[in-house]
């Protein structure tokens, strides 16, 4: 599940090492509200889920932890 | 705040759309985004073109162009008009109210009501709910509800959080009395401490226009606008839709005694196809029953998408038959608010363009 978020992230900001562990993708400015918006509709389509808008909040989207969490939340099969 | 109607309908909704079209590609070289990545975001939240006023064009001039159709094709007499409702956040003037400037145009009876109010993305439903109300008048039996925005002017050319999705337009609805005794429900939200979430800084009593208002400031996204450009706090608007929309809806239906899939259409305010939809998944609505593409076809006008959507979607399907239809709108104010009414049997139901 990881690997398939960091591809996603790759694809979406090919200029950034998403790998690095602990990084805040959001303060580090890796994912703007564009990039989130592109990155649900991803994420939904590869998982085969709709990530609930209210959990679309950038927090959700610091770590690629934090959005492993969110999708399997929203019924993503690990 | 519930409401509930009785013995009224919506006689025809008329869309007047600006003749001019820009498309998504002739301006993203305005924004601080790689080609790739803009049109990603074309397909995620629908921009495809939108349609923009001619300078020059205020908000009563789609109005009147679209009253003018209506009287000179036999569709609306302009001395049954009794009230006259104009919904807007771009009025021509601070005073006269705009509606009194219609009215003046068209030279309209003394005996009504004319009667300008600040709204926006929930403007319709707001414009119905006061002509519903006024209808409970004896002396009153048929609102003319104009919404219009023409709001283009006052976006940055140069802020990808608003530009893409603008639109110019205008509608013109009429609600009249009726013996058809079917049950409308409605319901009004507001929260003014989310009141700045959408705004333009300058150009009221509070912060007049000027040269320093007008400089261009760079915001953390990238974006370039001033303070007399519209700001939208795009984040957090998604989350209050998100987050109010839903339950409102729950609401109504369960108001009106009936389940979603009794409802035929879901006409919901515009504001991209993104939010549409991840609204639609969370009333589990299908997609079919909830369009969402006005913002690709002709933009957000605020208040005037769902009558927009109404047009232009279900078309001569309310003029020949009738359709249970639950419209909602959300945004400034914050304001939010929906109603449950059939639609049907309708006069006209129709766009044109100015």
């Amino acid at each position: 599940m990881e690997q398939k978020i960091i591809k996603i992230l790759t694809e979406l900001r090919p200029e950034f090492d998403f790998t690095q562990p602990g990084i805040n993708l959001i303060e580090e400015g890796m994912l703007d509200s564009f990039d989130i918006v592109n990155l649900v509709s991803e994420l939904d389509s590869t998982f085969g889920i709709s990530i609930d808008g209210v959990d679309i909040l950038p927090e959700n989207f610091a770590t690629v932890d934090a959005i492993k969490s969110l999708i399997v939340k929203n019924g993503a099969k690990e | 705040m519930d409401f509930i109607f009785r013995n009224k309908r919506i006689s025809g909704i008329l869309t007047v759309l600006p003749g001019r079209t820009v498309t998504f590609e002739e301006e993203m070289g305005n924004y601080s985004f790689s080609a790739a990545k803009s049109m990603k975001l074309k397909l995620a939240m629908g921009y495809k073109e939108h349609r923009i006023a001619r300078p020059g064009q205020c908000s009563s001039d789609f109005c009147i162009h679209g009253l003018q159709y209506l009287f000179d094709n036999g569709l609306l007499d302009k001395d049954s008009i009794d009230a006259l409702l104009f919904v807007s956040q771009s009025p021509d003037y601070y005073m006269p109210p705009t509606s009194n400037i219609i009215q003046g145009h068209f030279n309209m009876k003394h005996d009504m009501v004319c009667l300008d109010i600040n709204q926006g993305c929930a403007g319709f439903e707001i414009g119905l709910i006061q002509a519903f109300m006024m209808l409970e008048q004896p002396a009153v039996n048929k609102v003319v509800l104009l919404n219009a925005d023409v709001l283009s002017p006052k976006v940055s050319d140069r802020d990808r959080n608003s530009k893409p999705l603008i639109g110019d337009a205008a509608s013109v609805t009429v609600i009249e009395k009726s013996d058809d005794s079917s049950v409308i429900h409605a319901n009004v939200r507001m929260d003014g401490t989310g009141a700045f979430a959408l705004n333009i800084p300058a150009g009221g009593f509070r912060l007049p226009s000027s040269p320093e208002t007008a400089v261009m400031e760079e915001d953390s996204a990238g974006n370039f606008r001033s303070k007399d450009n519209l700001v939208m706090q795009g984040d957090n608007v998604f989350n209050f839709v998100q987050r109010e929309v839903p339950p409102m809806i729950d609401h109504l239906l369960e108001q009106a005694g009936i389940s979603k899939d009794d409802v035929d259409w879901y006409m919901f305010h515009q504001p991209n196809k993104f939010m549409l939809h991840k609204l639609a998944d969370k009333l589990g609505v299908p997609y079919g029953k909830m369009p969402a593409n006005i913002v690709e076809n002709f933009g957000n006008a605020s208040g005037v998408t769902v009558p927009t959507n109404i047009s232009y979607n279900l078309g001569d399907s309310v003029v020949e038959g009738t359709r249970l239809v639950c419209m909602a709108g959300f945004g400034v104010g914050l304001t939010w608010s929906s109603i449950l009414m059939e639609l049907g049997n309708m006069n006209f139901n129709q766009i044109i363009e100015f």
